[in-house]
């Protein structure tokens, strides 16, 4: 990710500079700084993995050792390989569930790794990893000096206040944009409240200590110069971000020219310009939408035929774009399960396919995406939510195209935001309704009506 | 909402008539529910007008505040409504049987059994719609921190004795109220809407008489039209046939019949007030009691179709059978109603403004296991439910067509059979996806092992466990070839959450315990942090109130 580019005349502003005085301030508070906790922000694949191994080298190297959580076992396996790959003797613990196979059996070839559900067996080692809600069963142990925790913004303020008893001090990473921690059953009688329980970790630590510092990281690497201004216009108004890489730094191309259907020629279109939209023909339809699903299954089978290869900043040559760089997004989990099941008519597999909650952190090349409002009789909370659209906008490094039916923009102009306004709660901008308008005008430009 | 319930509001638009959401009835129904059918006053936040409150149908009782914005009329009707209301939880207090309860002894640490009572059976209340539910608990708020005269002769308007009492317990039942499942405090239109689904929207579905409508239209005629007219139905006076279920009144009835009876009374209280001499003072003191009379004529004229309407829905719904787990719901209501019994007995104070942050979070983790708990209660007890989960790929029906034997590779092999089932559901089953079926009441796991290739529904299953310790299964823990079995993707059963700290230990990002919150915020550098809270724990500081401007006053 520390590859320099050729965008660094754009403007005078030098991505990697930026994102190396960030992460300088960064690791100069958590390590010397005189408060108890460091707040980062962090934009879409701006590096945020990369800075939490650094963190917690440059804390375990300075002789103080740590815990790290984290909110998904996912996550967890893959910090541990990140550790394990900078710093191949540091002695890292996973600490894990007592469920049938708790973590990646890769971790197993790990020398330097040791696994435990016993928290006291891991006891001395410099850097121990686990996930909030293990975290939470931990008892009776010394505290640790000081802690990092991932994905912070995702964190529920009930599951720090498990936890926060562990450590002395802490870095809290995450990403502001993405979704919001939720509750099965109705919090209201708390909003407002500091200590909200559904509210995110971050915004009860920040109200209960509005004195520390702040960061943010002010560069993605993973979304390409087609995205970044869309994403941060839209869902980072007062808080922009740059993407590290130029126009022509990375480019997405194929083999199999078009054969002039819908599903090519938007692939295409995306192809060109990083955006493409399949618009479908107005109608309501039920969630699993049999026409939308069986578009964006298409529309991957036709990824994967056309020999498509992507070149970027990472290195010379071309890589093929193969199933596993490519995911479909969605926003209810029925709707995952049609497209699998429309993928397996086709024969594609190895294509991850998800409710935009579990694609949170994850990067591919290619993005499919089933727009949440697609199909629908009215514009829910549940749909407008801004973090909902961030993430399934936000996971690609070349390009990301969403299908979906005419008609949302009329349909948003319906069913403008009514929530409750709440004393005390913080009101986030952009609301889901205006950011939601944002993306669709500029997918308005990259758009491929079809009728299949 | 459900694909299942939309297609019942279809129906129910299509025919005309609610349809059924539920073949058993998933909340427990009191022999001798207390009904409470509350109404407030228009404009004055929390002054109560009137009540019917009673268990007995024929008779219920009727209170009212002749001038709510009058004080002492005001505490007279809290009053007597605790003089109701307290005497039926009272009856259910001392009607106990042992129990065991698991406590952390406070010397050794260890989870240790504690004999307790527990009560027999909790009273139950209901009230008309949801606003209801949230009257019942702006009651407990404004009347729990009441102080009476006997608890601090300075206090210089002393409730009633036994109104703060009340307060407690209105609190308590409109705090269980959020427990989803519970049923110490239900609403009717909850109940009602739980059960059946009509062809309105869910906003209109508020409206006790129109979804009574729905659902048992008079004269067997059309629903929708039965409900139009309790919705808009007014008499030559212009009064609405179907008043609304409360607490709020209908403007209609409170400008024309309500304000000038409410006016008439004033003078009369002036006029008896004015009078000085006896005979005047008799004649003034006969039309005072004719214009309380009048006010209680027209309240009761709201209060009673309400009052019939929430009886009818209770008929309804005890002609369903009730499910078979809900009982074990009932249990733990009854021990919220034995807790709060104890904690009022034991002297402790009123529940606080706010919940502290370790409250909430507890609160919030018991009530989210709740909610997944009842979603796959009621999907066990009741085959519609199940088929709206079916529906969703969320479960499915299959026939054991073959189980063969298989062992797990570890070295004391265990039965981890494998069980072919034919099923014509598209549940959403992925790579050892885990699936539960209930064995005995309860819950053996099993994984999925793939689907035959054929295409023709018929997929395999590997059980995991519940077969015993042997090496043989234990004797009816397999299923047999010809069972048709229920598989749910969901579990059946919750685990609890973590422990978290105790509110004394509450830790520096909640913002620390709640004793020193009152120092305010401020950097919070190492180590002055960790000091613990000096000092006996207190009440936090109340912030003061606004301060009194000329607005006040206008």
């Amino acid at each position: 990710m520390s590859t320099m580019t050729a965008s660094s005349d754009r403007a005078g502003f030098d991505p990697g500079a930026e994102a190396a005085r960030a992460t300088d301030a960064i690791l100069h508070d958590t390590l010397y700084g005189a408060y108890r906790g460091v707040v980062v922000d962090s934009p879409p694949g701006a590096g945020k993995s990369t800075l939490v191994v650094r963190a917690a080298l440059e804390l375990a190297s300075a002789g103080r050792p740590l815990m790290v959580v984290a909110q998904t076992n996912a996550q967890v396996d893959d910090l541990v390989t990140r550790l394990a790959e900078k710093a191949p003797g540091l002695p890292v613990g996973r600490l894990h569930s007592n469920d049938p196979d708790p973590y990646d059996p890769s971790l197993n070839e790990l020398a330097s790794v040791r696994k435990s559900a016993k928290a006291a067996d891991l006891a001395g080692l410099d850097v121990v990893v686990s996930t909030a809600a293990k975290w939470a069963h931990v008892q009776g142990v010394e505290p640790w000096r000081h802690a990092i925790v991932d994905e912070a913004y995702q964190m529920r303020s009930d599951a720090l206040l498990a936890v926060a008893g562990l450590f002395e001090r802490a870095l809290f990473v995450g990403d502001p944009g993405q979704l919001d921690p939720f509750s099965v059953v109705g919090a209201d009688q708390w909003a407002g409240l500091s200590y909200d329980p559904s509210a995110s970790a971050v915004s009860t630590l920040l109200a209960h200590n509005p004195e520390l510092p702040q960061h943010r990281l002010p560069v993605s690497w993973r979304l390409p110069a087609s995205a970044a201004p869309l994403v941060s216009d839209a869902f980072y108004p007062y808080t922009p971000f740059r993407s590290g890489t130029g126009p022509a730094d990375r480019r997405l191309t194929f083999a199999v020219p078009s054969d002039g259907s819908g599903p090519d020629r938007v692939v295409d279109e995306a192809a060109a310009s990083g955006w493409g939209l399949l618009e479908l023909p107005a109608r309501r339809t039920p969630r699993t939408d049999p026409e939308a699903v069986r578009a964006a299954a298409l529309v991957v089978r036709r990824l994967l035929d056309r020999g498509g290869a992507t070149t970027g900043e990472r290195g010379p040559g071309t890589s093929p774009l193969t199933a596993d760089r490519v995911a479909v997004g969605t926003a209810h989990r029925d709707q995952a399960a049609a497209i699998r099941a429309a993928l397996a008519e086709l024969g594609v597999t190895g294509v991850a396919v998800d409710t935009a909650n579990r694609l949170q952190g994850r990067e591919f090349d290619v993005t499919v995406v089933l727009h949440p409002l697609s199909g629908r009789p009215d514009a829910t909370a549940f749909h407008l939510e801004t973090g909902r659209l961030c993430v399934l906008t936000s996971r690609h490094r070349h390009a990301c195209i969403v299908i979906c039916r005419a008609g949302v923009p009329e349909l948003l102009d319906e069913h403008p935001s009514t929530e409750p306004v709440q004393l005390g709660v913080t009101i986030k901008f952009p609301d889901g309704w205006e950011a939601n308008h944002a993306v669709l005008s500029h997918l308005s430009e990259h758009r491929i009506t079809w009728q299949p | 909402m459900s694909l299942i319930s939309t297609l019942a509001r279809l129906e129910a638009v299509e025919s005309g008539r609610a349809q059924p959401l539920a073949t058993v009835c998933h909340r427990r129904l009191s022999d001798r529910p207390l009904v409470f059918v509350p109404l407030t006053t228009a404009g004055e936040a929390g002054a109560p007008l009137g009540a019917l409150v009673g268990t007995d149908r024929g008779s219920p009782r009727l209170l009212t505040v002749a001038q709510p914005r009058d004080r002492d009329l005001r505490f007279a009707f809290l009053a007597e409504l605790a003089e109701t209301l307290l005497p039926h939880l009272d009856a259910y207090a001392d009607d106990v049987e042992p129990a065991e309860r698991s406590e952390t002894d406070p010397e050794t640490g260890k989870r240790v059994k504690v004999e307790v009572e527990l009560c027999v059976d909790a009273p139950q209340l209901i009230v008309p719609n949801r606003p209801g539910v949230d009257f019942v608990r702006l009651l407990g708020r404004s009347m729990r921190f009441r102080r009476t005269a006997e608890q601090d002769p300075d206090t210089p308007y002393p409730a009633p004795a036994r109104v703060p009492l009340l307060g407690r317990w209105l609190t308590h039942y409109g705090e269980r109220a959020r427990v989803p499942g519970s049923s110490l405090l239900l609403a009717a239109t909850d109940l009602l809407n739980r059960h059946w689904a009509t062809g309105q929207s869910n906003l209109e579905d508020q409206h006790l008489g129109a979804l009574l409508a729905w659902i048992d239209p008079p004269d067997g005629g059309s629903g929708r039209d039965a409900a139009l007219r309790a919705e808009t139905d007014r008499d030559g006076r212009g009064q609405l046939r179907c008043p609304p279920a409360g607490p709020a009144t209908d403007p209609a009835f409170d400008n024309r019949l309500l304000a000038p009876a409410i006016d008439e009374y004033d003078r009369a209280r002036q006029f008896l007030g004015a009078a000085e001499d006896g005979p005047g003072a008799d004649e003034q003191l006969g039309r005072l009691t004719r214009a309380e009379r009048e006010i209680r004529a027209l309240l009761e004229s709201q209060l009673r179709p309400t009052w019939d309407a929430v009886w009818r829905g209770l008929d309804l719904l005890r002609e369903l059978p009730e499910g078979a787990r809900v009982a074990d719901r009932w249990t733990r209501d009854r021990w919220s109603f034995t807790g709060h019994r104890d904690r009022v007995r034991s002297g402790e104070p009123p529940q606080p403004r706010h919940d502290d942050a370790v409250t909430a979070a507890q609160k919030l983790a018991s009530r989210e296991t709740a909610q997944q708990q009842l979603e796959a209660q009621e999907a066990l007890d009741d085959p519609l439910v199940l088929a709206g989960r079916r529906l969703a790929g969320e479960a499915f029906i299959g026939e054991v067509t073959e189980v063969v034997m298989a062992y797990s590779e570890s070295k004391r092999p265990s039965p981890r059979p494998l069980v072919t089932l034919y099923s014509e559901d598209t549940p959403q089953l992925g790579e050892r996806t885990k699936v539960y079926r209930s064995l005995d009441g309860k819950p053996q796991s099993a994984e999925f092992v793939g689907w035959e290739p054929d295409g023709g529904g018929t997929l395999v299953v590997r059980l995991t466990d519940r077969m015993g310790r042997g090496r043989e299964p234990a004797e009816g823990s397999l299923p047999e070839k010809g069972d048709v079995i229920a598989w749910t993707l969901f579990e059946h059963d919750q685990r609890g959450g973590p422990k978290l700290p105790s509110t004394e230990e509450t830790p520096w990002t909640h913002g620390g315990p709640p004793a020193v919150e009152g120092r305010g915020p401020g950097a919070v550098p190492l180590p002055e942090a960790r000091t613990p809270a000096d000092g006996t724990p207190s009440a936090p500081p109340l912030p003061l109130p606004d301060p009194v401007t000329e607005d006040d006053f206008l």
